[in-house]
C-alpha cells in the first residue's frame, strides 16, 4: 500500500524559506504569485491492505516524527 | 561535577564542550553515546553540545530527540537533574518535549557565526550565579536555526514565569532588533524549564573560558554551575 504525508508550515508561523521562494519567483519574472509557504511530502510504502490500520499507523508516524505539531499541520493520504 | 556529555552523530562540539568542562571543574566528563540507555550512575549534569546530529535531516534535533539514551534523560530531569542544552543541543530539548517552543531558520536565512551579546536576565539559576542579573556576557553563535517561536500562550507563560534567562541585546544591553540576529521572538536566547532544571541557550559558552582566545565570559557559567553543585553535595 502507497500512501503520502503532507507536512505544512501551521498559519501565522512565519516561513523565511517561502519568503526567499517568492521573491526568487518574481524575480524570474512570474508575476501573479501572491505567496508561497514550503512544507514536506512524505511517500511511505507499507505492509498489508487495511486502509483504516495504515491511516493510524501514519498519524502515530506523523505525531511523533514527521511533524512537529508545535508549528506544523500534516495530512495523510492512503493511496491504496 | 560529574558530567556527562551526550554525543549522536553529526554533533561536533562535543570536544570543545568536554574540554571546557574539564578546565573549569578539574574533572574530565563522561561522553555518552545516543544509544546508551542509562546515564554513568553520580551524573549531576548531562550536557547536550552542539554540531549537526544526523545532519539536520528532518528537522534539526529531530532525530536525536528520539534516541534512546533521551529516554534517560527524560527520567534524570524528570527527578530535577541539571541538563545543559546549547545550540543543537537546545534543539534537540526542544524536540525532545524537554523545553517549549521550536528553534526556526535564522531570519534572514543565512548561516551566522559570530560573537553576540547578551544580557543576563537571572542570577538565581543554577546555570547564571556565575553572572549578575542584568550583566551583558559576549559570547559565539553559529547556527543557522536559532530563531526561537512559540505559540502566544506559551511565550506569555515564559515572560511571566521569568523563564526567559539570555536575550540578545546591544554592546550596551538594550533589547534592539539590529542586536537580535537571528530574529528570535523577544530576542530569546535561552530559555529554562518550568522546575528551572533544563537550560536550552543557542550561543556558545563553552567557547570563550580561556585568555587565550581572547574572552572568557562563558566562565561564568561553568563556574557558577561547579559551584550549585558543590553546594548541593
Amino acid at each position: 500500500m502507497k500512501a503520502r504525508v503532507t507536512v505544512t508550515l501551521k498559519s501565522g508561523i512565519l516561513d523565511p524559506q517561502g519568503k526567499a521562494i517568492e521573491g526568487a519567483l518574481r524575480s524570474l519574472g512570474l508575476s501573479g504569485v501572491t505567496a508561497v509557504r514550503q512544507g514536506k511530502v512524505f511517500d511511505i510504502e507499507l505492509e498489508g491492505a487495511d486502509k483504516a490500520k495504515a491511516e493510524a499507523l501514519l498519524k502515530q508516524a506523523a505525531d511523533k516524527l514527521l511533524a512537529n505539531t508545535v508549528i506544523e499541520n500534516y495530512k495523510v493520504d492512503v493511496v491504496g | 561535577m560529574n558530567a556527562a556529555v551526550l554525543v549522536f552523530p553529526g554533533i561536533n562540539r562535543e570536544r570543545d564542550m568536554a574540554r571546557t568542562l574539564k578546565i573549569i571543574s578539574g574533572r574530565q566528563p563522561a561522553m555518552v553515546w545516543h544509544t546508551d540507555r542509562e546515564l554513568p550512575a553520580g551524573t549531576d549534569l548531562v550536557v547536550i553540545p552542539g554540531g549537526f546530529s544526523y545532519g539536520d535531516y528532518l528537522r534539526c534535533g529531530a532525530i536525536a530527540a528520539r534516541s534512546p539514551i533521551m529516554d534517560a534523560v527524560r527520567a534524570y530531569a524528570a527527578k530535577g537533574g541539571l541538563v545543559l542544552g546549547v545550540c543543537n543541543g537546545f534543539q534537540i530539548l526542544c524536540e525532545a518535549g524537554l523545553l517549549p517552543g521550536v528553534l526556526m531558520r535564522n531570519e534572514n536565512l543565512r548561516f551566522i557565526c559570530r560573537d553576540v551579546y547578551l544580557k543576563v536576565e537571572r542570577s538565581d539559576t543554577p546555570f547564571t550565579r556565575g553572572y549578575n542579573a542584568g550583566q551583558v556576557v559576549r559570547v559565539p553563535v553559529a547556527h543557522g536555526e536559532g530563531n526561537y517561536i512559540a505559540d502566544g500562550e506559551t511565550i506569555a507563560k515564559l515572560e511571566g514565569e521569568g523563564r526567559v534567562i539570555f536575550r540578545y541585546c546591544s554592546p550596551d544591553g538594550m533589547i534592539d532588533p539590529d542586536w537580535n540576529h537571528n530574529g528570535a521572538i523577544n530576542a530569546i536566547a535561552g530559555i529554562v524549564s518550568e522546575r528551572g532544571n533544563v537550560l536550552g541557550m543557542m550561543p556558545h559558552p563553552e567557547n570563550h573560558v580561556e585568555a587565550s582566545i581572547g574572552l572568557t565570559d562563558g566562565r561564568g557559567m561553568f563556574a557558577g554551575l561547579v559551584e550549585a553543585l558543590d553546594r548541593a553535595a
